[in-house]
C-alpha cells in the first residue's frame, strides 16, 4: 500500500500539463472483398481459409481436410468421435490434442485474424495446446480493420478474449520464419454457419 | 572508462563478415516494415493518434491507472505495486512463495530484464525458464538479449545448433532453424506441462476494462498464461491506455513496426484468472515518475517497444546490441539508459549519428534523436565527457567564436597540412582520423573564393 501511495504522490508531483485525449474516429482502408482479403492475408501469416458449401456437413469437411485425426477436442455438437472441451478438469489432459474445433465470432480482413472470446468455454488452453487449429466463423463475419474489430469487442463483464492469426511461428533463428513455435502447427478458417 | 559503447562497438565491427551479416539482417526487418506500412494510407494518421493517446495518458497517469486497478480488482484480479526493482522482485517471489510455486515459465519481458529478476529467483530456488524461442537461446548460453524484440538476433544458425546439442541434445552439425524450432518446441512444452507458475510482461494495460493485453507470434505467453494455475503479469506504469477501442490503433501500429507483420499471431487480452486459477499485475515505477517529470524525456514513456528504432539505426545495425551495454539496446535504450543513470551510460547518447531515421520511423512519436542531442548537454554539464573530446570541443568553440581566430587557423592549416607527413597528421591524438582520411586541402578558402568572386 505504502509503495502505490509513493508513486501516485510522484506522479502527482512531476505536473505534466493536461493533453485531450482524442476521438478514435479514422477514415481506414476497407475492401472491396472482405473474404478475399481475408483469405490472401491468412494465407501470407500460414493459414487457410474455408467457405463450408450448402450441401456439405462439417463432418464431411473435417473427413476430407484432416487425414489420420487423432484426438479431437471441441465443445461444439459433432458426430465425428471427440472430447468435449469442457469435461476435462485439468487442461493440462489437453495435451494429446490434435485437431480443436473452436467457435470464432469474426475474422478481420486487414490482417487473417480471427477473435475468440468463447465465454462458455472452461478450458482457454486449448486454443495454445493443439496440433491443428480449425476455427469456425459465421458466413460473411468479417470486417475490414482492427477499428471495426474493437467496436464489437465487449469485457464489461470481464473474462479471456484472443486475436489468433495463423498458426504460431518464430523467426528467432537467423529471422528463418519456422511455423509451429509452441502453438498451433496449422490453421484453418472455416467460415460456416452452423444450427 | 574503457568499457563504453566506442570500445566495444569497436570490438564488434573488428568482424567486417559479421558486422556486414548483422546490419544486412536487421535492414531486411527494417524492409518488411516498410512494406507494412506503406500498405495503409492512414499510417500517418494512426501514428499521429497513438502519440495523442499516449501523450494524453501521461498526462493523467495518476488517474488511469487508479481506475485500472479498480477495474481489475472488480475482474479478479490482484494487483500490487512497487516502487523500484527490488520491491517487484520480492512482490513476485513473495506471490511464489506462499503458493508453493517452484517452477516457472516465462514469456518476455523487458521489464524483468530491467530488474534482473532471474537471477534474484533462481537464488531463491525458483526454477525459471524463458519459453520465447530466442530467449531460451540466450538464457542457455547465459547471455543477455540483443534485441527487444530478436533476443537472438547476434547469433547465427550455426551458433544457436552448437547451444542445443550441449542442452537439448539435438543432432550434431545441425544447424537447420526448422529442426531447430521443433527441437526447442519439445523440451519448452514438456517445461510449460510441468510448471507452477507463469510470468508474462504486459503489452497494453487497459484502464476502462481492468484487464491486460499480451501479444507474442510463438504462443508461449498464451500457453503459459493458461496451463498452471497461477500467472503473474508484469508492467511498468507507462503501459496503460485509457479505452479498450485504443487498440484499434496500438494493434495495427506494433506488428507492422516490430517485424513487418500485419498483427502478431496471438494478442491476447486477460480480463480474468482461469477457471479456479489467479491472476497478479504488478505495476512498477523503477524510475518511470522520474522521467516523467522530466519534459526533455517524458516522451521516452510513450514506447511501446516495437523495436522498429532499433533496426533502422546505422550505429545498431553496425555495433550490436552488446556494445550498449544497457538493458536496452539502439536509441530508445539509449535515452531510456542515459535518464536511468548517466554516469553508467554516458557513452549511449554519442552512440548516434543523429540522422533521425528512429524519430521518424517510431510509432508513437517518441522524438528520439533530439532526446539524445539533449542527453549530450547532459552529458557535458555533469563533467562526464572524455576529456579529448572536451577539450577539442572547446577550442573549437572558442575558434568559432571569432571569425578572425578561424579565418586565420584555416589559412595556416591550408599551408601546413599539406606539408605535414602522413605519421604526423595520423598520430595517436587525431582521434577522428581513425577510420577517415581527410580531403584534399583547397589553396583558398570558400570565403576567399567569394569575396574574389564578387568584385
Amino acid at each position: 500500500m505504502k509503495s502505490k501511495k509513493i508513486i501516485l504522490e510522484n506522479i502527482k508531483k512531476a505536473n505534466v500539463s493536461s493533453v485531450p485525449l482524442p476521438s478514435l474516429e479514422i477514415k481506414h482502408t476497407s475492401y472491396e472483398d472482405k473474404n478475399l482479403k481475408f483469405k490472401d492475408m491468412l494465407q501470407s501469416v500460414g493459414g487457410v481459409a474455408n467457405w463450408l458449401e450448402k450441401s456439405n456437413s462439417l463432418e464431411d469437411f473435417i473427413n476430407e481436410k484432416y487425414d489420420n485425426l487423432g484426438v479431437i477436442a471441441t465443445n461444439i455438437d459433432i458426430s465425428l468421435k471427440h472430447t468435449k472441451t469442457n469435461d476435462i478438469d485439468d487442461p493440462h489432459s489437453l495435451q494429446d490434442v490434435d485437431l480443436a474445433i473452436i467457435k470464432g465470432e469474426f475474422a478481420v480482413a486487414e490482417n487473417g485474424a480471427v477473435w475468440l472470446k468463447e465465454d462458455d468455454n472452461l478450458n482457454r488452453a486449448v486454443y495454445f495446446i493443439a496440433r491443428k487449429l480449425l476455427i469456425i466463423v459465421p458466413k460473411d463475419n468479417i470486417v475490414n480493420s482492427m477499428h471495426e474489430a474493437y467496436k464489437k469487442i465487449d469485457f464489461s463483464k470481464g473474462g479471456f478474449g484472443t486475436f489468433i492469426s495463423g498458426p504460431s511461428k518464430t523467426a528467432d533463428i537467423e529471422q528463418a520464419l519456422v511455423i509451429g513455435a509452441h502453438g498451433a502447427m496449422e490453421c484453418r478458417v472455416l467460415f460456416a454457419d452452423l444450427i | 572508462m574503457s568499457t563504453g559503447h566506442p570500445q566495444k562497438a569497436e570490438k564488434f565491427a573488428s568482424d567486417t563478415k559479421r558486422m556486414k551479416w548483422h546490419d544486412r539482417a536487421l535492414w531486411f526487418v527494417r524492409e518488411k516494415r516498410d512494406i507494412q506500412a506503406h500498405s495503409l494510407d492512414e499510417w500517418e494518421e494512426l501514428r499521429v493518434k497513438a502519440d495523442e493517446i499516449k501523450a494524453h495518458t501521461l498526462s493523467k497517469l495518476d488517474f488511469y491507472l487508479q481506475e485500472f486497478e479498480k477495474n481489475a480488482k472488480a475482474n479478479g484480479i490482484e494487483v500490487h505495486w512497487a516502487k523500484d526493482a527490488n520491491e517487484h522482485n520480492k512482490i513476485v517471489l513473495d506471490i511464489l512463495e506462499k503458493r508453493g510455486a517452484k517452477k516457472l515459465v516465462k514469456s518476455k519481458s523487458m521489464l524483468t530484464e530491467e530488474c534482473h529478476l532471474n537471477p534474484f529467483l533462481e537464488k531463491n530456488g525458483i526454477e525459471v525458464v524463458d519459453t520465447d524461442l530466442g530467449e531460451r537461446i540466450v538464457q542457455l548460453r547465459k547471455e543477455p538479449p540483443s534485441h527487444i524484440v530478436l533476443p537472438a538476433i547476434h547469433l547465427k544458425k550455426e551458433d544457436v545448433g552448437v547451444t542445443f546439442e550441449e542442452f537439448l541434445h539435438t543432432q550434431k552439425g545441425n544447424s537447420d532453424p526448422t529442426y531447430l524450432t521443433h527441437a526447442a518446441r519439445e523440451h519448452l512444452r514438456e517445461k510449460f506441462l510441468a510448471s507452477d507458475a507463469s510470468l508474462t510482461g504486459v503489452n497494453f494495460a487497459i484502464s476502462e476494462t481492468g484487464g491486460v493485453v499480451v501479444c507474442t507470434n510463438e504462443g508461449n505467453a498464451d500457453l503459459g498464461a493458461s496451463l498452471p494455475k497461477l500467472h503473474i503479469a508484469c508492467m511498468g506504469i507507462e503501459k496503460i491506455i485509457p479505452r479498450l477501442e485504443d487498440l484499434a490503433i496500438f494493434t495495427r501500429l506494433l506488428a507492422r513496426s516490430a517485424t513487418g507483420q500485419p498483427i502478431t499471431t496471438y494478442t491476447s487480452h486477460y480480463h480474468a484468472p482461469q477457471r479456479n486459477g489467479e491472476t497478479h499485475i504488478v505495476i512498477v515505477d523503477n524510475g518511470r515518475s522520474e522521467i516523467l517529470a522530466n519534459e526533455k524525456y517524458i516522451k521516452s514513456l510513450q514506447c511501446i517497444r516495437c523495436g522498429a528504432c532499433i533496426n533502422t539505426c546505422p550505429i545498431y545495425r553496425r555495433s550490436g546490441g552488446y556494445s550498449y551495454g544497457y538493458i536496452i539496446p539502439g536509441p530508445i535504450g539509449s535515452t531510456l539508459g542515459a535518464s536511468h543513470d548517466i554516469k553508467k551510460n554516458y557513452t549511449l547518447p554519442f552512440a548516434c549519428s543523429l540522422c533521425a531515421s528512429c524519430t521518424n520511423i517510431c510509432p508513437v512519436k517518441v522524438d528520439l534523436h533530439e532526446q539524445l542531442y539533449l542527453h549530450r548537454q547532459d552529458v557535458v554539464s555533469a563533467g562526464l565527457l572524455d576529456k579529448t573530446k572536451y577539450r577539442a570541443l572547446k577550442i573549437a568553440t572558442f575558434v568559432m567564436r571569432y571569425p578572425f581566430l578561424m579565418d586565420l587557423s584555416g589559412k595556416i592549416a591550408r599551408k601546413i597540412v599539406p606539408l605535414m607527413p602522413r605519421w604526423v597528421i595520423y598520430s595517436k591524438f587525431n582521434v577522428w582520423g581513425k577510420n577517415r582520411e581527410l580531403p584534399k586541402f583547397p589553396k583558398n578558402s570558400f570565403k576567399e573564393l567569394y569575396k574574389a568572386r564578387k568584385k
